[in-house]
Formats: C-alpha cells, structure tokens, sequence
C-alpha cells in the first residue's frame, strides 16, 4: 500500500477552494448544460407508425411497367439463374421482369430495415416481400399492406390447401398469400434416444436434462405450452396464458432446457449436445440429408403449421404484377418444381401428383406434402392486436432471459 | 507607435485561437454525431413510458421508475455480468502477466513471433473462434471425455452450456487485450533498476514485488479496464456457450431490444454504463492512476 500514491482531492481542499469567477461561471454552464439537456429530453418521443387505407393510397402502374421487386429470405426458391427455373418460366410467360433480393434473413430485422418508410406511408423500394405469420399479422395490424385482387389471383384461390386458407389474423387471405409452409414439431436424435411421443415427455423426462432445447420464437414454443395446459392455442384466456407460461417457469427452473435457440440447434442437435428439441420441419429435412438418425416427430399435442406469406406494402407501385407472381407458383407442377429445391411444406393442392414425376421419394415425404390426418391436428396462434403482441412476447421474454 | 506594439500579439493569440478550434473541430464534430447524440437519444429512451410501444409511438413521460423495474426484475443477470467479468478478468490476469513477462524479457529473437501470435486469433471473427470453443467443448468431445476421466466433470455432467464454458469463453476471447498493455509496460521497464535491486540483496520475488510489479502497474491497469469493460457487456460467449441460467446484463438487453421493449433495454444501459463508470473510478483511485481519468 505505501507505494501507491494518496487520492489528489480530499474532502478539505476541496472545501477550501475559494469561490472564483472561473468557478462560478463553471458551475453556471453545468447548470445551463443540465437544464438544457432537460428540455433536449423532453423533446423527444416518438410517433406511432400505424396506417390506414385512407392515410396511406398507392398508385398501380404495373400495366404501364413490366416490373416486379421481390424480397425472399435466402436459398427459399430454386436457383434463378438457369435459364428454366421457375422463376425465368415466370418471365418468359408474362413478360413481367424480376428484380429477386434474398435479403429477408430474420422477420425483425427486415421489419427494422421498413419500418421507417412504411410508417410514414412511403416506398419501401419493393412490391412483394415474404415473411412469417406473426409478422404479416403485425403489419396487416399496422395497415402496412395492400389489399390482394382476388381477380388475379385464380389459382391461388383454386389450389391452397384448406388448412391455410383462413388463418385467424388474416381470415380471408385479403393481404397475404402464402410462400412455403412449415411445421413445427420435435426432432430427436434416434442415435442417442428412443422416440419421443409428446412434448410433455420431453420438457419434463429427467433422462433429458440439460440434453433438449425450445425455440425462442414465442409463438411456436407457447403454442405447445398452451396445448400442455389443455388450452386451444388459437382462443386462450388470461388465466390459461398465465397457467402456460408457468409451466414455462417451472421447465426452465428444473434445468430441463439447455438453451432457447434460433435454428442454432440444427448444429447441437447434429453433433450430439442435445438429444431432442422443438424444430421446423424444413431444417430437420436438410439434417436427414447428413445424418439419418434425425427423425422428425408429431408430438401428441399437435404441432404449429405457420407460414411464410407473399405480401404487398403501401406504395409497392407494381401490385398486378405481383399478384400475377403469386399466382403463377401456384401451378402444380411450377410448385412441385420449388418444393424439390427448399423441402418445405407445399400449399398447393395437386403438386403433389406433379412431385411423383420430378421425385417420388420426395411425394412420399409427409413434411413436404403432408396427410390430412397430420395437419388435422395442426394449431396457429391466436390473432393479436400490437398491445397483446408486446404484452406476450415481453411475458415470454421475461421468463426465458430472467 | 504603442497602438501597433499592442496590437500585433493580441492579434497572434487570436490566430492561435481560432487554429486550436479548427484542430478540435472534425473530432468535435465527431463526438457530438456518434457519442452525445446517441447516448441524449439512450437517456431519453431510458425515460419514455414503457406501454408505449414502436407501433404506437412512444411518449416522453419522465418514467424514473424504467430504471428500478429492470434493476428489480433483472438483478440476477446484472449481478452474473459483474461476477462472470470479474473472475473472467483475474483469469485473463493470471494467464496473462507472466506471458507478457516472458514476451517481454525471455523470448529473445522470438519476442516478434510471440506477440503475433497473441493477436493472431485477432485474424478470424470474434464468433468464428466462439462457435469453435463449442466444439472443443461439445458433451461427446475429447475435452469432456478427458475431464470426466479425471473425475473433474461428473459422469452425467457437462462443460457446454454451463456458467464454466461462459468464463472460459470470456477469458479466451478478452485474453489479448491484458496481454498487449501488460507487455507494453513490462518491455519499457529498465532493466537496471531490477538489477540494482539484486544488487541490494533483494530475493528476485522481493526485486518482482517492489521493483518489477509496481513499475508495471499501468499495464495491470490498462489490460484489467480493456478485459473488464467489454466483458460485462459481452452476450456472444453467454449466449453461444451458456445455458438458460447463465445469462448476463448484454443478453437481457439484447433480448428486451429484440423484443421492442427499448425502455427496458435503454435503462438497462444506461444503469450498466453508470455503474462500470463508477466502479472503474473508484477502481482508478485506488490503484493511484488518475492520471488515466
């Protein structure tokens, strides 16, 4: 101790400071800082970014030009550049040109990437952009979207699946179209464990512990919860929300979850770290590929069928054209042809039959093309208002990051 | 006469003046673009009401209570982000200091290649090197599997997602930026004084103790500051290598910011900053480097 040197200010020379004019000027320009700054604060805050159809109109010039902007999330189509991929069909057929950006990585962060022109009703810079249920349910909730022609969009209306043609935030299907379906369910690991029936056994089975992993997207791991308590994930009430995320509390409390992942457990679940854990249907297909021991489970709660929908923001200015987009992957054979390249769930009716000619292992695959027994008992989660929303996702976060 | 002898160095000071202005101008500018702007914009952020929500706008209501709720609900992911730091931190200091020392004074011709290999990792991202640590510390992995045969792990036990791993990862992770400081003051030490101390019949641990280890101070200080700080607010390590009950201050804030709840995230901040603001200080008077305020 003796070698470091005594603080420089002690309590007395400060004291003993006279009063200079250098020091009360000083000590005026902090006052006149903090007051200023107090306003500066005060000035702030931030608008609400809601949009009605009235506040927010769009001009369609797709008869005049033949464009169309898309943003997909990457890898979700077949490779545009040969010369017959669907997508060059597309343009050759209607003579519509397309501008395809795979810059959809993450729903918040493509929100955060429109949030700020769509909010002030202007151009996004694109006419189509694909995104998840929740996420499509926000912006329908926000009055972000265009209203879809049904005219123009024939074979939507003849060939999507029943199980997605009235989801409960969009019961029409009046903005959104969807893309590419999924699952979620359990995957194991046959190698490490024997099946595992039901989502109940997985969360709770001592066996696991510390071996298993959820999803942190709130609605797809509360949906099971929600299914373990016996409510109908898609109508709950307040008391069955607090009853779910208690068991939640009490899953996590026990040491039973490893982590709450994105699709990071695709690495854990491959190298052997975990056993089992809450999966999309898509990545457990693309790990089989590697390793055959990765099975894919319908637990006996159900499973959550979600979306990835083609959507169409305020001031998209070439509208008819994507609608005409959308409806064109709605062939059969055009979608048989996608669902070979991205091993999703496919939501037209009759690709199957076209599938048997490009792959007939892939016709016979339950999560490209499942039966009506498996999506008979499929959940969606409840429509939310932006309020529920927060207050659910904040309750959600609460108890997995506490 | 007089008038012109006046005039001419006044004028000079204000040339001068004006110079320094222009020299502190671009920095200034700087600062003010990327530092108080956004840290006004954090601030007032912190204050909002939190019902408020990006959809809906936020509403600037003075909201001093955002700070006690999210200290409140978050207290033990606070606590973990100091702890998980500090012992990190001590760590980095262990291993580091008699690295640095030996880079300093026993690595000969190979002084230059030693340090390149500290700051090698530096060449791969930050996440690459993460995700490789969860390999090296996978359950089925060599490491595990030695480590149970010591009995150092329980037979059902683990190394991944455990409060271990997130230290381990820290410590690797931060570990270059104790060395660097460390090795920077160690090599500027004259070597005579240490010789002298011999010469005065001190043992080499008393000539290290009164001679070598106080000199070296201001790299013990400097490597502590820049291993401590960034690890208090680090999520990577806790969120790649730890478990559900592992998380710290960064992840919380992450998550809430995710989320939408930037109040929450905001205070959150702001409290994390004042409070490494604070320790630091005290931290700096203490071991009598105010110079470094």
């Amino acid at each position: 101790m003796s070698n470091r040197r005594r603080p420089l200010y002690t309590p007395d020379r400060r004291l003993a400071l006279p009063v200079t004019r250098r020091r009360v000027l000083g000590g005026m320009s902090a006052g006149a800082l903090a007051l200023a700054s107090g306003g500066v604060l005060s000035a702030c805050g931030t608008e609400g970014a809601s949009q009605t159809e009235a506040s927010c109109d769009s001009d369609d010039l797709s008869a005049e030009e033949k464009d169309v902007i898309w943003s997909n999330w990457p890898a979700y189509i077949d490779p545009i550049q040969q010369d017959d991929s669907t997508l060059s069909q597309f343009e050759q057929q209607s003579g519509i040109s397309v501008e395809y950006n795979d810059d959809v990585n993450d729903n918040s962060d493509f929100y955060g990437k429109v949030r700020n022109q769509l909010g002030a009703c202007e151009s996004t810079g694109r006419d189509m952009f694909t995104l998840t249920d929740w996420m499509a349910a926000k912006m329908i909730g926000l009055g972000w979207l265009q209203e879809l022609d049904k005219d123009n969009l024939p074979q939507v209306q003849a060939n999507l699946i029943e199980n997605l043609r009235s989801p409960s935030w969009d019961p029409d299907r009046k903005y959104s179209v969807p893309w590419q379906s999924g699952l979620t369910g359990i995957a194991y690991n046959a190698d490490l464990t024997g099946e595992i029936k039901s989502f109940e056994e997985m969360v709770t089975n001592p066996e696991y512990k510390g071996k298993i992993t959820l999803l942190s997207e709130m609605q797809d791991t509360m949906i099971f919860f929600l299914r373990m308590v016996g409510a109908d994930p898609a109508d709950f009430t307040d008391d069955e929300w607090g009853e779910a995320l208690d068991r939640l509390q009490e899953v996590k409390d026990s040491g039973q979850v490893r982590q709450f992942t994105g699709n990071e457990y695709r690495q854990d679940l491959a190298q052997g770290n975990i056993v089992a854990c809450e999966a999309w249907s898509g990545d457990v297909i693309q790990l089989q590929f590697d390793n055959p021991a990765i099975k894919f489970v319908a637990p006996e709660e159900g499973m959550a069928l979600w979306s990835d929908n083609s959507l169409v923001p305020n001031k998209a200015e070439h509208k008819a054209n994507a609608e005409k987009l959308m409806d064109f992957y709605y062939d059969p054979v055009v979608a048989a042809e996608l669902a070979a390249w991205v091993n999703y769930i496919c939501p037209v009716q009759g690709a199957k039959e076209a599938m048997t000619k490009i792959d007939p292992s892939l016709a016979d695959n339950v999560l490209i093309f499942p039966d009506d027994a498996l999506l008979a008992d499929t959940y969606d989660f409840k429509a939310l208002s932006p309020e529920e929303e927060q207050q659910y996702q904040d309750d959600f976060a609460r108890v997995i990051g506490g | 006469m007089t008038a012109q002898t006046v005039v001419t160095p006044a004028a000079g000071r204000q040339r001068r003046w004006n110079t320094a202005w222009l020299l502190l101008l671009p920095g200034g500018l700087w600062l003010t673009a990327f530092f108080v702007v956004p840290l006004f914009q954090l601030v007032a952020t912190s204050l909002y009401d939190p019902s408020g929500s990006e959809e809906l706008g936020y509403a600037m209501t003075w909201s001093w209570s955002n700070y006690g709720d999210a200290i409140d609900f978050y207290t033990g992911p606070l606590v973990r982000g100091f702890g998980y730091a500090a012992v990190a931190t001590l760590l980095c200091l262990v291993i580091g200091y008699p690295l640095a020392y030996a880079i300093a004074f026993k690595a000969g011709r190979w002084k230059n290649l030693m340090l390149i290999l500290v700051i090698a990792p530096f060449f791969t991202s930050f996440l690459v090197r993460t995700l490789a640590w969860k390999l090296i510390l996978s359950d089925n992995g060599f490491v595990v599997g030695v480590a149970k045969t010591l009995g150092l792990v329980a037979d059902d036990g683990r190394l991944l997602a455990t409060g271990v791993a997130v230290v381990a990862g820290l410590t690797y992770n931060f570990l270059p930026f104790m060395v660097l400081p460390l090795y920077a003051s160690l090599e500027k030490i004259d070597h005579r004084l240490i010789e002298a101390a011999g010469d005065l019949y001190a043992s080499p641990v008393q000539g290290f103790r009164r001679v070598t280890l106080p000199l070296s101070m201001p790299g013990v200080i400097a490597g502590t500051l820049l291993t401590f700080i960034p690890s208090t607010g680090d999520f990577i390590n806790a969120q790649l290598l730890g478990d559900t009950t592992t998380t710290m201050i960064g992840n919380v804030i992450q998550s809430r910011f995710e989320v939408g709840d930037y109040p929450a995230a905001a205070a959150l901040s702001v409290t994390l900053m004042v409070l490494i603001v604070i320790l630091v200080s005290v931290y700096i008077r203490r071991a009598g480097t105010e110079e470094l305020l």
